[in-house]
């Protein structure tokens, strides 16, 4: 099947089968392996990206389901060599030790950020309670979040 | 279920993918290929029952492509939500919030704000397990569930829906279309209550109240319950110990007794035995109905 998506701002064009998941179209066919499969089955949260704007699992979607919509990736955050800042929070709060669920865990960070700039910790662990960190770095990955939310509201 | 029994990277079986993009079109594929078709609504649950190979369709139907599936609106008859509405849509429904809160709280129970921005409120029914959250509380609310077919529509209330063998009374050339929720008396209480392993695990036991006092007396009373049988259920016994009677901690205590003694829960079903899910449905029916009267009595003031 012939379908276009815009991931990161770029559009792309695929001829797929209709059993294609959109985080296999990502890592296999457009080399973006910062999703990750972790569960494969809605629990971990590792393959989180934005969806029109909206966090989702990209292991649970069919490839074709996003045919004319807007995929963003966590390789799509940085802005030329000056990384995000959720991407710099995560390493200045040392929220990062294996980094695996950190491209999951980044991308719920800035959809929690994008609808609520200011949330207090309850609201960052209701939130981000979808993605699992095996580190158990989850102290360091709240303080993260606060750390950005403070400096995107320029404080 | 056990984790990665199966290799769910990717999905294993190839389908005809179909996107309708109104309702005819959409009972029209499904009288076509319906024994051998899945509706696709959010597909938190459905693919990874394709990866699985619980489910092997060889159509997949996604509804997602029309539009009036997927709203939330006020009538003269109450409210009506599209099956296909997503959950995270139902939570943040000043709508749903205001008129209908035991749903909102429900909604807002079931996994993460990832899974709650893709699966959906027919969805959650359709996919037919005991555990439903929404279900729960659609029961309190006595929601009509309006179903499309080759033949036309008809109306099933909520506590038909179940058919208790782990099935809806959906049939495989039928879609749930809307869900019609009436407007609830004014001075309801509610509240929902739900036990998991973590806070976005699915339902060990979930509890839905809805009542209504005159005087200081209970007038209306609604109480269900999830993932504690077959299908969820009213504990309409309990609903009548309460019936003109003050609530009391000794009446409230007596009409959570009665529901403990109401499940049927199977053995080692979702690794908690029964004694567990007794014990905890008591406890969560103790604390929904002390909620939902704290709530009626200060509606009433």
């Amino acid at each position: 099947m012939n379908m276009e998506v815009t991931v990161n701002g770029q559009r792309k064009r695929f001829d797929i089968e209709p059993n294609t998941l959109l985080l296999n179209l990502l890592r296999d066919g457009l080399y973006l392996k910062g999703a990750k499969y972790g569960c494969g089955i809605g629990e971990c949260g590792a393959c989180t990206v934005h969806l029109d704007g909206e966090a989702v699992l990209s292991c649970m979607i069919l490839a074709v389901e996003v045919d004319g919509r807007r995929v963003d990736t966590i390789e799509g955050l940085a802005d030329g060599d000056e990384l995000d800042p959720v991407q710099k929070a995560f390493i200045e709060e040392g929220a990062i030790q294996c980094g695996f669920c950190t491209p999951g865990f980044i991308m719920a960070a800035k959809a929690l950020l994008n609808e609520n700039p200011d949330p207090s910790e309850g609201e960052i662990r209701e939130y981000l309670k979808g993605n699992m960190c095996r580190c158990t770095g989850y102290v360091n990955i709240v303080k993260a979040v606060q750390s950005a939310s403070q400096k995107l509201r320029g404080g | 279920m056990e984790i990665n029994r199966f290799n769910t990277h990717i999905i294993p079986i190839r389908f005809d993918y179909h996107a309708p993009k109104s309702l005819e079109e959409a009972v029209r594929l499904l009288g076509e290929y319906g024994e051998e078709a899945q509706i696709l609504a959010g597909g938190t649950d459905l693919i990874p029952k394709i990866k699985q190979r619980i489910l092997e369709p060889k159509h997949v139907i996604n509804l997602k492509a029309i539009p009036e599936l997927a709203c939330i609106k006020e009538t003269s008859e109450g409210v009506k939500i599209g099956a296909l509405t997503k959950l995270r849509t139902v939570e943040l429904s000043t709508l749903i919030n205001e008129k209908l809160p035991v749903l909102g709280e429900a909604a807002r129970a079931i996994g993460s704000v990832q899974v709650r921005n893709r699966g959906t409120i027919g969805g959650n029914l359709c996919n037919a397990s005991p555990c439903a959250d929404t279900a729960t509380a659609l029961m309190v609310l006595d929601a009509v569930a309006r179903i499309d077919g080759a033949e036309g529509s008809r109306e099933v209330p909520i506590g038909e829906f179940f058919d208790g063998r782990g099935q809806t009374i959906v049939a495989p050339n039928e879609m749930l279309h809307e869900l019609t929720v009436p407007n609830l008396p004014e001075g309801t209480g509610s509240a929902f209550v739900k036990v998991g392993w973590t806070t976005f695990d699915i339902a060990t036991v979930n509890v839905a109240v809805a009542l209504r006092l005159d005087d200081g007396k209970v007038v209306d009373c609604r109480i269900a319950l999830g993932a504690c049988s077959p299908a969820p259920f009213r504990v309409r016994r309990a609903e009548e110990a309460l019936k003109g009677k003050e609530l009391t901690d000794e009446s409230v205590k007596e009409a959570a007794k009665i529901v403990s003694e109401h499940i049927e829960p199977r053995e080692r079903w979702r690794r908690a035995p029964p004694e567990y899910r007794r014990k905890t449905s008591k406890a969560l029916a103790l604390e929904a109905l002390t909620r939902a009267a704290e709530e009626a009595r200060r509606l009433a003031k």
